[in-house]
């Protein structure tokens, strides 16, 4: 039931107050103030990686400064202080994603090392010839390629589930490629391309009712909403660091502990082991059986301080006020003529893949440029969503909460530039 | 607008992209190669008539790409024309110099392929600029894999 206050605060919102002061919150990221090509710099590529707050780039500072030493070894002070530290941070992942235990949590690179984890030590444990794995038609190469080589080597068949032409998964023909050979989903949660914001703890159930396992990947979800992977009940949820405002070379991925307790390792080396000799080696328990070698140390850490950051405005507010300048943004962009945005899911985070018909997405990319925005041009590592739209690729503005409607306004006015450019 | 931007985009390149010369694939040709950029997905097909005397009677192209490339490729048909196959690798080389900025001695006259030169202030655009000539390249090498730029 709402209580009074709740409908006090919805008025507010209703008023036109937005969910969180982005003008207050750009002043803690320094790279956004500063000029390039003489414009100052507006920063709309953070689908590709996002800029740090002060405070990460403070805590990198301060480790390396003095609370550093390797982890889960030495017996001295700074040992044990750098091995705290680590270990809260994979607390503090733990937390963000409402993880059961903080064992269920691994560091590794990013998602792409996650996605390969789970496909070369889960997958080859678990895929034999005729056995499939179903993903969707608007996964990155990083949830496709990794299956291709599972695929290769165990016979496994990869199938693929279709999208509308909005960029929404067909979820009745998702349900069609689900039988009981699918042995795993791979799935994104929201596509990096697109936009597209998939319902995985749907597809999750319908998937667990077959028996297979589900990969989502949270490359793009983490830096744009709350995830709860308890709720979406999901097996496996992989994310990278640096584009949630953390470091680069450092991510996580969350697996039910049980179905990572049955996993052979991925890697081997130190840190993973229980007790080695020649003839026999015992490995360590979850987590650390699948951190072999010393860990990125500071960039758990720093992930840790990126994560606090994000609690600290409210991954609620994140999310409504993404979907506040997501709608302003295409109201925005729908004045420009000849212009299209390639995604229009019900269901989006703030990423507008546009195309002019007549200016290619390269041509565009520098023009835009010249204006001091950065925006990505490319087939963002989705050759088959590109091919699936008959584009060679799109150009690409990703928002987030730093941004503001002005933003939005310079990404409008250097694209009339560009529209001008090459005639009306 | 900015004067790099200017001197990029110049109108001879807008006229060039908007009807590019010898498009199309051509009825007779002897020498035949795809280029790709994976980078920006550019692709194009490079037709050539190269005859006894090692001299380029005909270029033709087709495909899809941006603005530059597509220019570049449209100058360059015009430009091989008559040439003999050392002059059009020395052609190659005196204009990949150019936009990379890099001009040496006993570069060759490269005539109208100058309006390309604003390139060499967008280093991320120089692949789109060499496509077809890459692609050129591979066609007199008569090799069988597509070209890429990578």
């Amino acid at each position: 039931m709402m209580s009074a206050k709740d409908t006090t605060a919805q008025a507010v919102s209703a008023a036109g107050e937005p969910a969180l002061d982005a003008e207050r919150l750009r002043a803690d990221f320094p790279a956004l103030h500063q000029q390039v090509r003489g414009k100052p710099l507006v920063y709309l590529d953070n689908a590709a990686t996002a800029h740090k707050p002060q405070a990460v780039i403070d805590a990198v500072n301060r480790c390396y400064s003095r609370d550093y030493s390797n982890v889960h070894r030495g017996v001295h002070y700074l040992s044990e202080k750098a091995t705290e530290e680590y270990e809260q941070a994979r607390e503090k992942v733990r937390a963000f994603l409402n993880a059961r235990e903080s064992r269920e949590i691994v560091f590794l690179r990013g998602t792409t090392e996650a996605v390969n984890l789970v496909a070369q030590s889960w997958g080859r444990q678990h895929l034999k010839s005729g056995d499939e794995v179903l993903i969707t038609e608007m996964e990155h190469h990083a949830n496709i390629v990794p299956w291709q080589l599972l695929s290769e080597q165990t016979g496994a068949v990869l199938r693929v589930a279709p999208i509308t032409d909005e960029g929404e998964l067909i979820v009745e023909e998702f349900e069609k490629r689900l039988g009981p050979r699918t042995k795993l989903v791979g799935i994104t949660h929201v596509s990096n391309a697109l936009g597209t914001i998939n319902p995985v703890k749907q597809i999750a159930a319908l998937a667990h009712a077959q028996g297979a396992r589900v990969l989502v990947d949270g490359a793009q979800s983490v830096p744009h909403m709350g995830v709860d992977v308890q709720d979406l009940d999901c097996d496996f949820y992989a994310f990278s660091g640096h584009k949630a405002y953390g470091p680069t070379g450092i991510g996580a991925l969350y697996a039910k502990a049980d179905v990572l307790e049955s996993m052979p390792p991925y890697q081997g080396g130190g840190e993973m082991i229980r007790q080695v000799t020649f003839k026999k080696t015992t490995f360590a328990a979850i987590p650390q059986k699948f951190e072999a070698g010393t860990p990125h140390i500071v960039g758990a850490i720093a992930l840790g301080i990126a994560l606090d950051y994000l609690q600290g405005i409210g991954m609620d507010a994140i999310a409504r006020y993404d979907r506040e300048l997501l709608d302003y943004a295409h109201r925005a962009l729908g004045d420009i003529p000849k212009l299209r945005v390639v995604g229009t899911a019900r269901d989006k985070a703030s990423i507008l893949s546009l195309v002019f018909d007549d200016i290619h997405p390269h041509d565009l990319g520098t023009i835009v440029d010249s204006e001091g925005v950065a925006i990505r041009t490319g087939h963002h590592c989705c050759m088959p969503l590109m091919e699936r739209y008959c584009l060679p690729a799109t150009a690409r503005a990703s928002l987030a909460f730093y941004n503001t409607r002005a933003d939005v306004d310079a990404l409008v006015a250097a694209l009339q530039k560009a529209r001008e450019m090459f005639g009306p | 607008m900015s004067d790099d931007l200017r001197d990029l985009y110049q109108e001879v390149i807008f006229d060039h992209n908007r009807n590019p010369r010898n498009f199309g694939k051509p009825e007779g040709f002897n020498r035949r190669a795809e280029g790709f950029n994976p980078l920006c997905g550019d692709r194009l097909t490079v037709y050539m008539q190269v005859d006894e005397e090692g001299v380029i009677q005909d270029v033709h192209f087709d495909g899809k790409g941006c603005a530059i490339s597509t220019a570049s490729a449209s100058l360059m048909t015009e430009t091989l024309r008559g040439k003999t196959v050392a002059e059009a690798e020395a052609l190659f080389k005196g204009f990949h110099d150019l936009i990379m900025d890099e001009s040496g001695a006993g570069a060759p006259d490269l005539g109208k392929l100058r309006v390309l030169e604003g390139v060499k202030a967008y280093p991320s655009r120089v692949k789109c600029a060499t496509l077809a000539w890459h692609t050129v390249h591979a066609a007199l090498d008569e090799q069988d894999e597509p070209v890429t730029t990578e």
